[in-house]
């Protein structure tokens, strides 16, 4: 096996309520789930999976205030320290006149700050090609995988067993 | 807020009882099979359009500014009323991408995709204009704040002809992340479908996604964020559009009421402009059932709304002329409307004030011929009132012994009739390449307000909740509380 190659199995249901029942069955049986894709973001899963919060506001806020600084200390310096002029009998420091760039400023370095940040922390990007479990995941089915790297085949059984029980329309072994 | 109580009295916003899977068919075969002859026709007269226009821009760069019939002191005409015009446009789009998400209006998911795209294809034609009008665009640059060798010498911070700058180049760089952001999972869905040379290129185009749940997570937070962002973009764009105007001297032009009567105005103009689309697509590509009569509806509302408020905003213009005392305002709105461009006011006011008021009536609303012929009216209509603000006022400012006259030569008309090719060509690419509606979040709706779970069929309603007979799913952490 390739470095960084996985063995998974994995099962797909035809609707989100079925999906969510075979998580919650998965956690009651303590089963390790390595991950579950879905076509559209679906309402209550995240708590099942144990996801923490995205913090990716918090980035947001952060390269929001660069842009705060950059600009209103930019034009700060330039209108004050660097070359001063009398623009129409303004003062050499007009703060209201900087209210517009800097608020513009905050929302460009906040937006591409934020989506370059999402595709970099997601493995997401302009000619990045990741591993596709199965093509009707990003059309009506829901998918849950687990990781059966290093497995004997009756672990794999296991889980084989339980998307039967959940009522899985499809299971299959891949390596991605 | 795809579960949860669903009202008995909501219309439904997906007809024809469609599954998961019909949805993607739906939405992904018009960029799956050959163009039909009407988009052919359509998209050889834009090209032609596009292309009369890049004609008269050339002539415009090299032989100079001369060949538009500027002249003192109607220093701006069909130029400036064209970047307004299509700057006003982009506003629905973003308006219903962001705002619409943030009030969690459902009905935002048909129309959406189709929208953005409009946005920034209208910012492109907007952007345009402050390019070509300065005469030496080899020099534009100058505008940035940049460390240069010329001093360095930096713009002027205090004029919103340079605020603009950003918040144009700010508006164009927000309103396209959004909706590439939106569109990454579409791609992924039309990638998962297509063979050959279409399958290498929607594998780049979809960035690698995958439907992870934590990315889908990510996606929604980093969705809503941008959507708070953009929000206050509309409002403060086109404001700083409209203090081009308010903050010079000239009488007619400042005036307070210019950044929200042109933000109503950009708002009631851009979603005429996605009326006229919408209506077009989806009689071209059967998406009755996506876009359907609650949508076209919902949004002939909101052109109500800010029609209404345009023509308040052009009564209390009139009545502050007079209460204010000041005769160069009086004369000015005088001037306006019987003066040498009295037929543009007149159109202006017959399009803007009159015509909206037409949806008052539920039956009109809800006609879909009629949407389309308000729709254009709208558009002409809001074409006019930048025509006379500018042009009008321009004409006839303080000194008697300046007043002139504009006419616009061939080349500026022609430089409009290409913004006009370049927007259907750009758009008309769209539809072939793009799923013109938002596939995952139709799909994310499709249970609350699919019609086959939505109005009778409601398996739960409010009703239920509240007699006690079912208890209501709220799930531990309510983590997507507060979106959509």
């Amino acid at each position: 096996m390739k470095h960084g190659e996985k063995n998974i199995i994995f099962g797909l249901y035809d609707d989100e309520e079925d999906l969510k029942s075979a998580v919650r069955k998965a956690n009651e049986d303590h089963l390790q789930i390595m991950d579950v894709l879905t076509p559209f973001p679906v309402h209550g899963l995240d708590p099942l999976l144990g996801l923490s919060e995205s913090r990716i506001h918090i980035g947001g806020f952060v390269y929001g205030m660069l842009g705060t600084l950059t600009a209103f200390l930019g034009m700060t310096w330039i209108f004050t320290r660097d070359w001063p002029q009398i623009y129409g009998g303004k003062p050499y420091w007009p703060i209201l006149s900087f209210v517009p760039i800097t608020f513009e400023l905050t929302v460009l370095f906040a937006s591409i700050g934020m989506v370059v940040t999402f595709y970099i922390i997601n493995g997401q990007g302009p000619g990045i090609v990741n591993p596709i479990i199965h093509p009707s995941i990003t059309d009506d089915k829901f998918c849950i995988a687990f990781n059966t790297n290093d497995m004997e085949s009756n672990q794999v059984d296991r889980y084989r067993q339980f998307f039967h029980n959940t009522g899985a329309s499809l299971v299959e072994t891949k390596t991605i | 807020m795809g579960s949860g109580p669903t009202s008995p009295i909501r219309e439904p916003l997906i007809r024809g009882h469609k599954t998961y899977h019909q949805i993607t068919e739906d939405l992904c075969s018009p960029t799956e099979r050959a163009p039909n002859r009407a988009w052919t026709l359509a998209f050889i007269v834009a090209l032609s359009a596009l292309t009369f226009g890049v004609i008269c821009i050339i002539i415009t760069i090299w032989v100079g500014i001369g060949t538009w019939r500027l002249n003192r002191t109607i220093g701006w005409g069909w130029d400036i009323t064209n970047f307004v015009w299509w700057i006003g446009i982009g506003h629905a789009g973003t308006l219903i991408s962001a705002i619409l998400l943030l009030f969690r209006q459902k009905w935002r998911t048909g129309v959406n995709r189709a929208a953005e795209a409009m946005t920034i294809f209208a910012v492109i034609c907007a952007a345009l204009f402050p390019a070509i009008h300065v005469g030496r665009i080899w020099v534009v640059f100058y505008f940035f704040p940049y460390p240069n060798t010329r001093g360095p010498l930096w713009p002027n911070f205090n004029s919103p002809l340079l605020w603009d700058l950003f918040a144009i180049s700010t508006y164009f760089t927000v309103s396209l992340l959004f909706w590439y952001t939106g569109l990454v999972p579409d791609f992924a869905t039309v990638r998962d479908r297509a063979k050959g040379f279409r399958k290498k290129m929607y594998t780049f185009l979809a960035f690698g996604w995958t439907g992870a749940a934590k990315h889908w997570q990510r996606h929604e937070s980093l969705s809503l964020v941008l959507a708070g962002l953009a929000t206050p973009l509309v409002l403060s764009v086109h404001t700083i559009v409209s203090f081009d105007f308010a903050t010079s001297v000239i009488p007619g032009w400042h005036t307070t009421i210019f950044p929200p009567y042109f933000v109503a105005g950009a708002i009631f103009s851009g979603f005429a402009m996605v009326q006229t689309l919408m209506v077009i697509t989806r009689k071209v590509l059967n998406l009755q059932e996506y876009i359907t009569i609650a949508h076209i509806e919902s949004m002939n509302k909101v052109i109500l709304v800010t029609g209404t408020i345009v023509g308040v905003a052009y009564l209390t213009e009139l009545f502050i002329a007079w209460y204010s005392g000041y005769v160069y305002e009086q004369f000015a709105f005088f001037n306006r409307a019987l003066g040498p461009y009295w037929w543009a006011y007149f159109g202006m006011m017959t399009c803007n004030v009159l015509s909206p008021q037409l949806f008052w009536s539920k039956k009109i609303r809800r006609n879909v011929t009629m949407t389309f012929f308000m729709s254009i009216f709208v558009n002409i209509g809001m074409w006019f009132e930048r025509f006379v603000i500018i042009a009008t006022t321009l004409a006839r400012d303080y000194l008697p012994s300046s007043w002139s006259f504009y006419v616009p030569s061939i080349v500026e008309i022609g430089i409009y009739v290409g913004t006009l090719g370049i927007f259907s060509t750009f758009y008309l690419i769209f539809v072939r390449v793009a799923p013109v509606v938002a596939i995952a979040e139709i799909k994310h709706i499709l249970k609350s307000a699919g019609d086959q779970y939505a109005t009778s069929n409601a398996k739960t309603t409010v009703q239920q909740v509240e007699s006690g007979t079912l208890e209501l799913q709220v799930d531990g952490h309510d983590s997507h509380h507060g979106h959509h």
